[in-house]
This record gives structure tokens, sequence and C-alpha cells, in this order.
């Protein structure tokens, strides 16, 4: 059985194979998700920023670190679009390639938090007992801990810059998703499925990977795009108290920064990379709320 | 989760209470360990003789074992002992004692702006539920969740400061007040009103003024968004529709009959964003000059001042953790279903 193209086929209600009934699910979703238009202008945003992080070199207009002292602080104009900053670099082309160290940041934290949080909140459920106690009087601890405060001490220790911010971050960023997995293992740990599997000798591992972890998925990939608004938010002041991306790199943050001199007369220079944050973040913020009303309906 | 009541119950968040500091200390204290900055150099230079190098190292205590090295943390810290700053040469304590109030006040106003506007503005989008009201706010409260904090203090700075010249600048005063009221409580509102000085009260208020709508309109976005989310769970509730059929008008039903039921959540809505803006401060600080807490740790950053940043994190970690466990004991108190 392959997947075919036909309209029919991806949304038929007597699905033959197993592939068919998951594409015709994912195909459903899909069509919802388009009928919010705050979700597809979020998605768009996403798609935008995704193209100009891989493709900055061929989009941008110049190279984001060309100094030109003659031209700086110019404002917005046919030239340079979005002006120029104290250094008479191309404002436009240090945003375009200002997706890059962001979106960097953004999925290796993601890749890093979510699923240590994502495995200690199964375990924790899965297993109860004295494990689960442990595991989320851990999780409540860190969960009462201030994050950026936090992310601050460990840069300050750790030294300025991108890997280290994206290793404060994510270690202030695990606890919600092991209680989001906690709660979900919790309400279908005792469910027939499980107890099947479990009856039928499944070692543990399998169980949790193959049974639980496709529940908790979906309100964990919520968490993630809802969470990233945040992540954004966090990188940004990181690279705005120069802890994060380091000089002559262009990051959002570091941009506002050094804008920050010349707010009163050359405002463009702090609200370029400023407008670029504001949509980043509001972008993951409507994708997450769309993708709640689709996969979590009974929370919308 | 299961409900314990009476004084069982308040032992439990008490231990709770203490281990969470536990936590929160060996946290900063690993952090500290773990900064490439030899404490002992700060004390001798990098010019000592090896024998000074290694008094200095005794006097420190850093020659014991870790564990000992912790417990010695955790008692002067008990005791307010947080290490001497390097930048500005005084024990931390006492930095965080005058930066601390600026902060204090800041946060305070901001949520006090964020109660008052936020939770009418919630009850009002749940009643109003998928009206434009309702969208309106949500995207108010969108933008709230997307903003960079520090950039809309610029922005507001360059508008409603250098362009309109409505509020004050950066810092708490002018420099023309800045040193005719003594600091007794650095709190800049309650000292220039026990100095009787209405002038710099003004213009302590003009200066507070923007930063303060700043974080009251951050968690303004959240607790609306809260207040909605649990007012819209209640009113679909049987006992709204009895008082409504009995004639309650729809304010009443608001206030009197749904309001007291989400209360406990509520507060711990509030409170969760009383701490957060303890903690956003730091940015907002860094963007207006304000000399509170988020600045000192921020400077501190800077010149490798390990005991500050570490003392000033254990303190935003402390409200953290007390106000966390103060809306819990509350919400328990105020659940009828937890006393007996």
């Amino acid at each position: 059985m392959t997947i075919q193209l036909r309209r029919d086929w991806w949304l038929s209600d007597a699905p033959e194979s197993a592939l068919q009934a998951r594409c015709g699910r994912f195909y459903r979703m899909g069509l919802r998700a388009l009928r919010s238009p705050a979700m597809v202008f979020g998605l768009a945003i996403i798609a935008l920023l995704v193209l100009a992080a891989i493709f900055a070199p061929w989009l941008a207009p110049a190279d984001p670190n060309a100094q030109d002292i003659s031209q700086r602080l110019l404002p917005p104009g046919a030239a340079h679009w979005l002006g120029t900053d104290q250094l008479g670099r191309d404002l436009l082309s240090r945003v375009i390639y200002g997706a890059r160290p962001t979106l960097m940041i953004v999925s290796l934290v993601a890749l890093l938090a979510a699923p240590a949080g994502l495995l200690l909140g199964m375990c924790a459920g899965y297993f109860g007992g004295w494990i689960e106690a442990v595991l989320m009087r851990i999780t409540d601890i860190f969960m009462a801990f201030p994050r950026l405060v936090l992310a601050l001490a460990l840069v300050a220790v750790l030294g300025p810059g991108i890997v280290n911010a994206v290793i404060a971050i994510a270690i202030t960023a695990w606890p919600p998703y092991a209680r989001v997995a906690r709660a979900e293992s919790r309400t279908v740990k005792g469910s027939d499925f499980i107890q099947a599997a479990r009856v039928q000798g499944l070692p543990t591992g399998r169980i949790l990977f193959g049974h639980l972890l496709p529940i908790c998925l979906p309100s964990t990939v919520i968490r993630v795009t809802l969470d990233m608004a945040g992540i954004i938010l966090t990188a940004a002041g990181l690279g705005f108290l120069g802890l994060g991306a380091q000089p002559p790199m262009s990051e959002w943050g570091a941009m506002i920064s050094t804008g920050r001199q010349y707010i009163f007369d050359q405002w463009w220079v702090a609200a370029v990379p400023g407008v670029a944050i504001l949509l980043a973040s509001l972008a993951f913020n409507l994708v997450g709320d769309g993708l709640r009303d689709v996969l979590d309906p009974k929370n919308g | 989760m299961r409900r314990h009541a009476g004084p069982l119950a308040l032992l439990r968040w008490g231990i709770s209470l203490v281990l969470m500091l536990f936590v929160l200390l060996l946290v900063t204290f690993l952090i500290g360990k773990a900064a490439p900055i030899d404490p002992v150099l700060q004390v001798v230079g990098d010019r000592a003789s090896p024998e000074a190098y290694q008094e200095a190292r005794h006097r420190l205590g850093l020659d014991r074992p870790v564990y000992e090295q912790f417990a010695r943390y955790v008692a002067n810290a008990a005791r307010g002992d947080l290490g001497r700053s390097t930048s500005t040469g005084r024990p931390v304590g006492e930095d965080l004692r005058q930066y601390f109030p600026a902060t204090l006040e800041l946060a305070t106003l901001g949520i006090a702006l964020g109660v008052l506007f936020g939770v009418p503005l919630g009850m009002l989008a749940a009643h109003q539920h998928n009206r434009w009201i309702d969208q309106l706010l949500r995207l108010v409260g969108l933008l709230g969740y997307s903003v960079p904090v520090f950039w809309l203090g610029l922005v507001g700075l360059l508008v409603f400061y250098a362009k309109l010249g409505w509020v004050g600048g950066p810092g708490r005063l002018d420099d023309i007040y800045q040193y005719t009221v003594d600091s007794w409580s650095n709190l800049v509102l309650v000292d220039t009103l026990r100095a009787g000085n209405a002038e710099a009260f003004r213009n302590g208020l003009s200066h507070l003024v923007l930063p303060a709508a700043l974080l009251g309109y951050f968690s303004l976005a959240y607790i609306s968004r809260m207040t909605r989310a649990f007012f819209l769970e209640e009113l679909s509730k049987e006992y709204v529709l009895t008082a409504r059929v009995k004639g309650a008008s729809e304010l009443r039903v608001l206030v009197r009959h749904v309001l007291p039921n989400v209360a406990a959540p509520l507060l711990t809505v509030i409170a969760l964003s009383y701490a957060v803006l303890l903690e956003g401060a730091v940015l907002t600080e860094t963007v207006f000059s304000w000399p509170g807490i988020g600045l000192y740790i921020t400077n501190a950053l800077f010149s490798a001042d390990v005991s500050a940043v570490l003392g000033g994190t254990l303190l935003v970690g402390l409200c953290f953790v007390l106000l966390n466990t103060l809306t819990d004991v509350f919400g328990l108190l105020m659940d009828p279903r937890a006393r007996t």
C-alpha cells in the first residue's frame, strides 16, 4: 500500500491500512488548522523565518558585517530599506542573518529540554510510588526557581555565548514538560491497552516508548510550541544583556542593546530588531494556540 | 491531589519550604563552585607567593572538603552573610538591602496595576465570550506574551519621555531631587512622603509610572487570560444558572457567586505573576537605569563578581519559593473542603 495523491484516498472513511488511516488523520488535522487565519499567519511567519535563516546569504542585500562609516545611522530608504546602524551596517541584512542564532537557540533548547522532561514525567507517571514522589519533588523545586535569573547566573559562570545560553535556558526549561507528561501518563497508566501490553510481557521500555509516548506527545508538542515564544524572549534578553551571541554576529537582542544608545534620535536601529523578535514570538504563540485547538480539543 | 487539613498540612508545607531552600542553596553553591574565577586570586592578587596563596586559601576555607564548604555556605547564608562583593567592596547582604526595595516598589506597583485591570478585564472577556471585546483582549494578551519587555521599555521611553514628555526618564528621581530626601526605607514614594516633600514625591511617581505600567501590562496579559479561563469554566455550571433564574444581576453573579469560587486559583496566578515580575525586573531595570536588584545582578555579572551574582540569585529565588509556598498555604486555608 502506498500513499496516493487522490483526495478521496486521504479523506476515506474506510481506510484500508494503518498508513492510510494515519495519513487521513493528519490530513484532516491540517485542514482544520488551515481554517484558522491566526494559525496560517503564524505558520507563514515561521516559514519565512526558516527560509531567512537557511537562505540568508542569498536573501540579504548586503554583507551583515560590512561596515561603512560614511553610511552610518541612515534612516530607512531606497539604498538601505531598513536603514543602517552605528557602523553603517545594513539593518535588513542583519535582521535576516539574526534569524539564524534565534532559530538555533530555540530548536536546540527544545531538543534538549523537551525529551528530558518528557522522559522524566513519563517514568514518574508510569512507575508511581517513590520514583514518582522523588522525581516530581525535584520538578516542583525546579519549577519554583526563577528561570531568567538562574539562566543569567549560569551564563555568568559558564561565560557568554550561544552554546552556554542554550544550556542555561534548557536547564531551566524542562520542568513543565515533566509535569505535562506525568499527568498524561498517570491517566492512561491503568487503561486496558497498557494492561494488555503488560500482560503480553512487553518489556517496560517498549511500553513506555511504544504505547505511552504517542499519548504524551501531542500535549508536549503544544507546550513546546508555546514555550518557544518564551525561549525566543529569554534568548533575546540574554543577548540584550550581552550574554548571548557575541559580536560581530548579528543577534536581535544584542542589536536592540546597541540601538539603545541611539533610541531618541535614530529609533530604527532598536525598533527594527524589536519588531523581528515580536513577530517571531507572536508566530510561535499563534501556532501553539492553534495546535492546542487542533490536537487537544478537550482543553480548547 | 489529595488535600490534607489542619496543622499537618502546614507542617508538610514547612518541610517542603525548607527542602526547596536547601536545593536553592545547593544550586547557587554549585554554580559558584563551577565559576572559572579563583576566589583566592581575587583576594591575594596574581603575584602572591605560594605561601600567601595557601594561607589565603586556608582562611577562606577552600582547603576543606566540599560538603564542609557547603555547610559553611548554608550557615553563613542563614545569618545573612553572603560574602563580600568585589565590585562595591561591601557585604553583599548590605548591598541587597539597599537595592532590593527599588525592585520591590516597582514590582508591587506593577502587580497592583495588573490585578486592578487584569481581573475585571478577564471577567468581562468571559462574560462577553467570543464577542469583539473578548477578541480584542485576546489580542492584547497575545501581544503581551510576545513582545520583549526591554524593547517595549525603550519604545515607551522614546514616546512618552522623549517625544511627549509625559513621564520622567530613566532613574528613580531627577538629579536635583537626588539627595534631598534621606533614604529611610529605600522606597522612593515612602521616603519622599515621609520627608513631606510633595514635589519630590510627584517626581518619583513620574519616574515610576512608565516602568510600573510596563510590568503591569505584562502581568495583565497573564492575569486576564487566566481569569477569563477560570470564569468561563464556572459560568457554565448550574449554580450560575440558578442565581440568574433567581434574578441576580450579571454583576452580582460574577462578583458574589463566581468570584469566591475562583479566588484560590486566581490567587495562585497573581502570586506567580508577582514572582515573575520581581524576576522580570532584571531586564526592565536595565532599560530604565532603575537601581534595583536586577541592575545590581547585571552589573555584577560584568565585573565577574560571583558572590554578588549568587547573592542576588538567592534573594530572587527566595522570593519565588516563599511566594509559591505562601499561595499553596493560602489556597489550602481558603478552600472550605480542606477545613475540618
